[in-house]
């Protein structure tokens, strides 16, 4: 496919690493030409210099070829503006990120200027960390594409009722059914069967039908603390939208903020929220504020290494610790310093618009749609597509005989979530849900 | 450097040039000269048991950086060299390996300085060779890789710096994969075209298939001892002087014309100074040469061959001009400096730096007289960045640096007048070919000590390839494995 990204910042260039090995053909357009020689020069791109808004300048980048633009500079301005330059232009598709808190009331009139996907980073990030409060029991809680299913990263504890005993017998029980992909003990990756015990301080990776997630939180005991009250460093737009959805699910919230300016439009803007002035580097005032007594910490200041600071200090005392990080993509460090639930916001919006391109295209038979790395890259999970009949479908799986280290986990047909066994095939216009140690890239990685 | 990645492309490249070499195999057979066969078929088989040795026992395929890339396309350029040598010491042609290692790195390099004094004693197989070593060395065998073979990892856009010519390079599509396919298509169908329209002319084949691979590569390898001169054709003149014009332009430019955005050809700024250079050298040749030939028809038609031969770093002749007065050969000089527009086959300078450290220096007097003067540089429409600029600097005081140290380092080795060995220098930084004096159209560079030809083939690796991949050979740096 041809494809025009305007703006190869953090998420620009996030999303080209994503795709640019996908044999589409790319071209990046952005007005700092340090800014294109880093990504032309790492990856198989054609870069031009220039305003992505200029009619003159997406002539050049061959605008009337292109199948899809995607608008991601820092500006919503010239974002939106390169959208409609392009659909003025024939491109089908544009997206463009539209993060100022004033437009986000009027995404309908964007839709009726014809912008096919807005993407709000700060919202969306907004959204995932209230999700993650609210199941404050996963560690993480990945979407998919087909938006019935989600992936949970639980830590198991001395009380869980899943230790102990084989899985098998334990599920027997179960009036929700769940499936688990994988178990992360002393940094090894397990694909369990079975007869696998669970054993305190596993780390769970498992798949469940979205509507069917408070059950099984039910189940898993993992309720029992509901989150009551919530701390947020940094005033950024982030924090504004994590806010207003926390007050409206009763949760109390803390935000702490540097600038004094800020605090006061914070303040105008939000009702029932206590903004604090001051930083993280004032101990005696996060003391004063009660960081010992609130149930999680969001670190969503601008710096990353602020956040890592203000949560390394925290993970001992707070419950539930989020960490934001715009940069750094020092993820695995992390994890070994205790810092269990960080957030990218580049990576959330560049699985949303991988997600579009694979919807879009239609010349492949099988399209991997989401697609996250587990337990330090020894574990993958991957969203397939099975848009046309194939030489693997409607047969079952005992006689394609899946290969091994690889895991069909789940099959979504009609927008129902379904466990597979032995007797299940696979058929057009499904979605599945591939579990594996080795890299997957269509079907004749899976079966024999 | 990464010596596993680097050894394995080189590894890639060496077979590669074992199926080049079948190519005057089969003209050898044709032309059914049986002492030739295993001339061939030797580094054949060579090249490509190596080259197989070393893919199949290296299987990494790591990222190539920067650095890799240089390595890459320095060494391979001096492996395939050695190999490409070895025909004409094999077939006894060429017995001296100095003389046939120069005689190979002046193909590639597509400069097309020989060192034979009687080039029609080679047999049709190797005088085939010599001039596809032309046409293959002018758009690069890295940018060949690219384009046609499969690979993973060397799509790597490092090694397309590394090869092309010119101060950035600038992809036509997103691929480095299909921009390189349809510049070497360019290239071919152009190739064949020029073919056709001397045959069309009534050159015999095998001349105008030679001719063609050496006019295409900008390399000027005659199968004549007095080049082009030999056939005295006007027709045949005027085709070569057109498309010596044409390969010393942009590729992209051709492009543009197939995709119909033919128009954008008249903004660009480059052909316009390529073509001012030009026109300015043959008006001042033309009339300087008055007096030579008496005649404003010859003077125009042999200044306008060697002025074109020139800046598009072929070297063909069509005149004795060592006979020409002082200006004329000063013109011509100044012509192989130039060289052709970046992203061409052609040697030398090229114009858009020229052109841009023209701007650049104009640019600094202005702020000379207005100290807080802010003027930026434009060129092809856009400003042009400080680091750009600078690049350009750098490159162009090593330029003239390796002139004057490397005619220094010359007349230690060999005491001829200081005009032979400058010029010496400069056509084979220049990729051009012929010099002045004792170097010029009638003459070989047969006469240099082996020392100075060894030290002339760094030159035309180190002009062919834009200066920085040979001399990082030199640095330690290079060597290093972090």
């Amino acid at each position: 496919m041809n494809i025009i990204i305007v703006g190869a910042g953090e998420i620009g260039s996030h999303l080209i690493n994503l795709i640019a090995e996908e044999g589409h053909n790319i071209i990046v357009i952005d007005s700092q030409q340090k800014a294109i020689e880093a990504v032309t020069d790492n990856y198989d791109v054609k870069g031009i210099v220039g305003s992505g808004a200029s009619q003159e300048i997406l002539q050049e980048a061959n605008v009337f070829n292109t199948d899809i633009l995607i608008a991601v500079t820092p500006s919503d301005e010239i974002n939106i503006l390169s959208c409609l330059v392009a659909k003025h232009n024939n491109v089908k598709h544009v997206i463009a990120r539209i993060r100022n808190p004033e437009y986000s009331n009027q995404n309908q009139f964007f839709h009726e200027l014809g912008l096919n996907m807005i993407i709000n980073p700060e919202l969306e990030t907004a959204n995932k960390i209230a999700e993650l409060l609210l199941f404050r029991g996963a560690l993480k809680i990945n979407n998919f594409a087909s938006e019935e299913i989600e992936l949970v990263e639980i830590k198991i504890n001395k009380d869980s009722p899943i230790i102990g005993r084989p899985l098998k017998e334990i599920f027997k029980q179960f009036p929700t059914k769940i499936l688990i992909c994988a178990v992360e003990r002393n940094e090894k990756a397990i694909i369990p069967d079975g007869s696998f015990i669970l054993k305190e301080g596993d780390k769970v990776h498992f798949t469940v039908s979205v509507n069917k997630l408070t059950e099984v939180f039910k189940q898993l005991n993992l309720f029992k603390s509901h989150c009551k009250s919530a701390m947020i460093f940094g005033g950024g737009k982030t924090s504004f939208y994590l806010a207003k959805k926390l007050i409206e699910n009763n949760i109390n919230v803390k935000i702490f903020e540097a600038n004094i300016h800020r605090c006061e439009e914070l303040s105008y803007a939000l009702d029932n929220v206590v903004i604090i002035n001051g930083s993280i580097s004032d101990e005696s005032l996060l003391k004063e504020e009660g960081i010992d007594k609130v149930d999680a910490l969001i670190a969503l200041e601008n710096r990353d290494e602020d956040n890592i600071i203000i949560s390394l200090y925290a993970k001992d005392i707070v419950p539930k610790v989020i960490t934001n990080l715009n940069r750094i993509s020092l993820e695995n460090i992390l994890y070994t310093f205790g810092l269990e639930t960080i957030i990218s916001p580049k990576s959330i919006i560049a699985n949303k618009i991988i997600h579009y391109i694979s919807l879009i295209s239609d010349d492949l038979t099988t399209k991997i749609q989401t697609f996250y790395n587990l337990i330090n890259n020894q574990v993958e999970v991957s969203e397939f597509y099975i848009s046309t009949k194939t030489e693997f479908t409607n047969k079952t799986f005992k006689e394609l005989k899946i290969k091994p280290n690889v895991l069909v986990a789940n099959i979504i047909r009609n927008k129902e979530v379904l466990i597979p066994n032995g007797n299940d095939s696979i058929k057009p216009e499904d979605t599945i849900i591939v579990v594996s140690t080795n890299k997957i890239h269509n079907l004749e990685d899976i079966f024999n | 450097m990464n010596y596993k990645t680097v050894f394995r492309a080189i590894g890639k490249i060496l077979r590669l040039e074992a199926a080049f070499l079948l190519l005057p195999l089969v003209v050898s057979i044709i032309y059914k000269e049986e002492h030739l066969y295993l001339a061939f078929i030797i580094p054949l088989l060579l090249a490509f048991i190596l080259g197989t040795i070393l893919t199949t026992v290296i299987k990494e395929k790591a990222k190539i950086y920067a650095i890799d890339g240089f390595a890459i396309v320095s060494l391979s350029w001096i492996m395939i060299s050695l190999f490409g040598s070895l025909p004409f010491i094999i077939s006894g042609e060429i017995p001296n390996f100095i003389n046939a290692f120069f005689e190979t790195v002046s193909g590639f390099t597509t400069t097309g300085a020989s060192i034979l004094d009687n080039v029609e004693s080679l047999s049709k197989g190797l005088l085939f060779w010599r001039s596809f070593t032309n046409w293959i060395g002018g758009m690069g065998i890295l940018v060949f890789v690219l384009a046609f073979l499969p690979t993973t990892n060397l799509k790597s856009i490092n090694i397309l710096k590394a090869e092309t010519t010119g101060p950035q390079i600038e992809k036509i599509v997103p691929s480095t994969r299909l921009s390189t396919r349809i510049l070497y298509s360019i290239y071919i169908f152009l190739t064949i075209l020029l073919m056709i329209l001397l045959l069309f002319g009534g050159m015999d084949i095998f001349d105008s298939v030679t001719l063609g691979f050496s006019t295409a590569g900008t390399g000027g390898f005659s199968i004549n001892n007095e080049s082009v001169a030999a056939y005295n054709n006007v027709y045949f003149e005027i085709v070569i002087t057109i498309f010596m014009f044409l390969f010393g332009i942009n590729f992209n430019i051709f492009y543009l014309i197939l995709i119909r955005q033919g128009k954008l050809t008249f903004k660009n700024q480059e052909i316009k100074w390529y073509l001012g250079i030009i026109i300015i050298a043959i008006i001042i040749i033309t009339f300087n040469t008055l007096t030579i030939y008496n005649n404003l028809a010859t003077a125009l038609r042999h200044s306008s061959f060697q002025v074109m031969s020139m800046i598009s770093s072929s070297g063909f002749t069509t005149t004795n001009y060592n006979l020409w007065p002082s200006l004329s050969k000063w013109v011509l000089i100044l012509l192989m400096i130039s060289g052709g527009c970046a992203g061409s086959t052609s040697g030398g300078v090229k114009v858009s730096r020229i052109s841009i450290l023209a701007k650049s220096i104009y640019n600094d007097t202005k702020r000379l007289l207005h100290p807080q003067r802010v003027s930026t540089v434009k060129f092809e429409g856009r400003a042009v960045e400080k680091d750009t600029i600078n690049g350009i600097y750098t490159f162009i005081a090593l330029y003239f640096s390796i002139i004057l140290i490397g005619t220094l380092i010359l007349s230690i080795f060999d005491n001829f007048d200081l005009l032979s060995n400058l010029t010496a220098i400069i056509s084979a930084l220049g990729n051009t070919g012929p010099g002045l004096n004792i170097i010029g159209p009638m003459n070989s560079f047969n006469t240099y000590s082996s020392f100075s030809k060894i030290f002339l083939t760094l030159i035309m690796l180190a002009g062919r390839l834009e200066l920085i991949p040979i001399l990082m050979l030199f640095s330690p740096v290079m060597w290093k494995r972090i």
